[in-house]
């Protein structure tokens, strides 16, 4: 195999990992956001099962959701898994997944916000919408963007786990490649990928931080 | 016409009667100053009167307009489109200012009357500027909270609070987080207030500040009204816990 071939391989795994990646923070934050919200609901049966949804994500293997996921719609609903359905069960788990995480970091975020903010806006009369998104949301913004960088560094690296419904993102095809031709190359070129995507995905978190950095 | 009209309020926290029957009437004009020892219900009966708490008895009414009344021993509260109503007559500086951190300070005093009360946004701006002006906060107009001293933060809580041209405006201890030396300035804002005949409701620890400018003075124990009266009536009184407490501040 020559290297042009190689590399162009590599390109297209580095595509789907970058669709996953994309794919996967476009719908969980704000599903995670939705998340948060029953979590912190005073309606008990709600709050309750956003707590076990979330802990169910966090506290079993991603891969067997991934599995579970996929097979689902089959043992569950009698549906024919088609093949285009990989793709689909793969951004739909990790959605899931991410989703349960970022509740916790937006919870964790909503919960640090002084009442007095709310009781200010509550007196000057602003509605419960526009305090959450114009007084309360830049706030929990500001404070929580270094854990939510820590879980899109992880994703970045997670996206590999695609392999398990046999979706040939980067890593897979590196490893493919690899065996075929008895050289660890492949696989070198993989780690600098997921290393150089971390190093811009570091960059463009912290160029956020910074530009949060105007108010205190 | 009184502007605040409270009646027989109570309220309590898990079996604990914070408020046990307050009446209090509050004329337009009229400077009221609240005192009392720590625990006796003055705050509790602040956030009652701005709806920050759900009274468990009495009424309460702002120019004439009920707020929250009994009914069958429940307190009812106006309908969601009287209470805006209802809202917009009066306005609360904290203790601790909670002003908006990621605002500016024109934003901060702005952004309600632009989104809540849909005024122009350059009506809201010139209503700012004349308040920065009047507070001496002029030059501070782009800086956010995080820039200013303990006293500034006050003067822009206050702005705040008056850009929506309240009818009414209740202090909280608005001194008590400030260093000595900056509660000057914010006392001299209040004093200018007063000046202008605005109706306030002032908690303060500030005995002597309450004295000058009080037209009343309400002596707070133990969630009831124990001495109210003229300042002169008040820093007289015969009563003995009304002397022990003003005692105490005068050393
Ligand atoms: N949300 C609450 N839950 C339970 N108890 C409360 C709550 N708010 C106030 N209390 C209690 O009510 C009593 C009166 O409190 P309040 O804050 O009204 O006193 P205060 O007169 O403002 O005192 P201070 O001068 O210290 O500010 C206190 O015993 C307090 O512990
Ligand atoms: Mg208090």
């Amino acid at each position: 195999m020559s290297i042009a071939t190689m590399v162009a391989e590599l390109a297209k795994g580095m595509v789907v990992s970058t669709e996953v990646f994309v794919l996967t923070l476009l719908f969980s934050l704000p599903l995670g956001l939705i998340l948060s919200f029953g979590r912190m609901s005073a309606h008990a049966p709600l709050c309750f099962l956003t707590k076990i949804y979330i802990s169910l994500m966090r506290g079993t293997p991603f891969m067997l959701q991934l599995i579970v996921v996929y097979f689902a719609p089959f043992y569950i609903f009698g549906i024919k898994i088609s093949a285009g359905y990989r793709f689909t069960a793969v951004i739909l788990a990790f959605v899931l997944n991410y989703a349960a995480y970022f509740a916790e970091i937006y919870r964790a975020g909503i919960e640090s916000i002084p009442v007095g903010q709310y009781e200010a806006a509550k007196v000057l009369g602003y509605n419960k919408v526009q305090t959450f998104f114009k007084i309360i949301l830049p706030q929990v913004v500001k404070r929580i963007l270094p854990p939510v960088t820590n879980e899109t560094i992880t994703l970045v690296k997670d996206t590999s786990l695609a392999f398990v419904l046999a979706v040939t993102e980067m890593f897979t095809v590196a490893k493919q490649i690899a065996a075929k031709e008895a050289s660890m190359m492949p696989l070198m070129a993989a780690g600098a990928f997921y290393y150089i995507f971390n190093l811009v995905v570091a960059m463009v978190m912290e160029r956020l931080e910074k530009k949060m950095n105007y108010f205190r | 016409m009184n502007f605040v009209e409270i009646s027989h309020m109570k309220k309590g926290f898990d079996g604990l009667h914070v408020l046990k029957d307050i009446s209090l009437s509050v004329k337009e004009g009229e400077v009221v100053s609240i005192i009392g020892p720590s625990g006796s219900g003055k705050s509790t009966l602040l956030r009652c009167a701005t709806m920050l708490e759900k009274m468990d008895g009495g009424s309460l009414s702002y120019l004439g307009k009920k707020a929250v009344w009994e009914e069958n021993g429940k307190c009812v509260y106006a309908s969601r489109a009287e209470m805006k109503e209802i809202h917009k007559q009066f306005g609360l500086v904290f203790q601790n200012f909670n002003l908006f951190p990621h605002y500016t300070v024109l934003k901060n005093i702005t952004d309600a009357p632009v989104s809540v009360d849909k005024v122009a946004a350059a009506e809201a701006k010139e209503r700012a500027e004349t308040l920065l002006e009047k507070l001496g906060l002029a030059d501070k107009r782009d800086a956010y909270p995080y820039q200013l001293s303990g006293g500034q933060k006050q003067r822009v809580s206050i702005a705040r609070a008056l850009a929506l041209q309240p009818k009414v405006l209740f202090f909280d201890e608005p001194t008590s987080a400030l260093d000595p030396e900056l509660t000057g300035e914010v006392l001299k804002v209040i004093k200018e207030l007063a000046a202008e005949h605005m109706t306030m409701i002032i908690v303060t620890h500030e005995m002597q500040f309450a004295r000058e400018l009080s037209d009343r003075i309400i002596f707070m124990e133990q969630g009831i009204i124990q001495a109210e009266g003229t300042p002169d009536e008040i820093f007289n009184c015969e009563n003995e816990r009304v002397r022990e407490f003003i005692g105490k501040f005068q050393g």
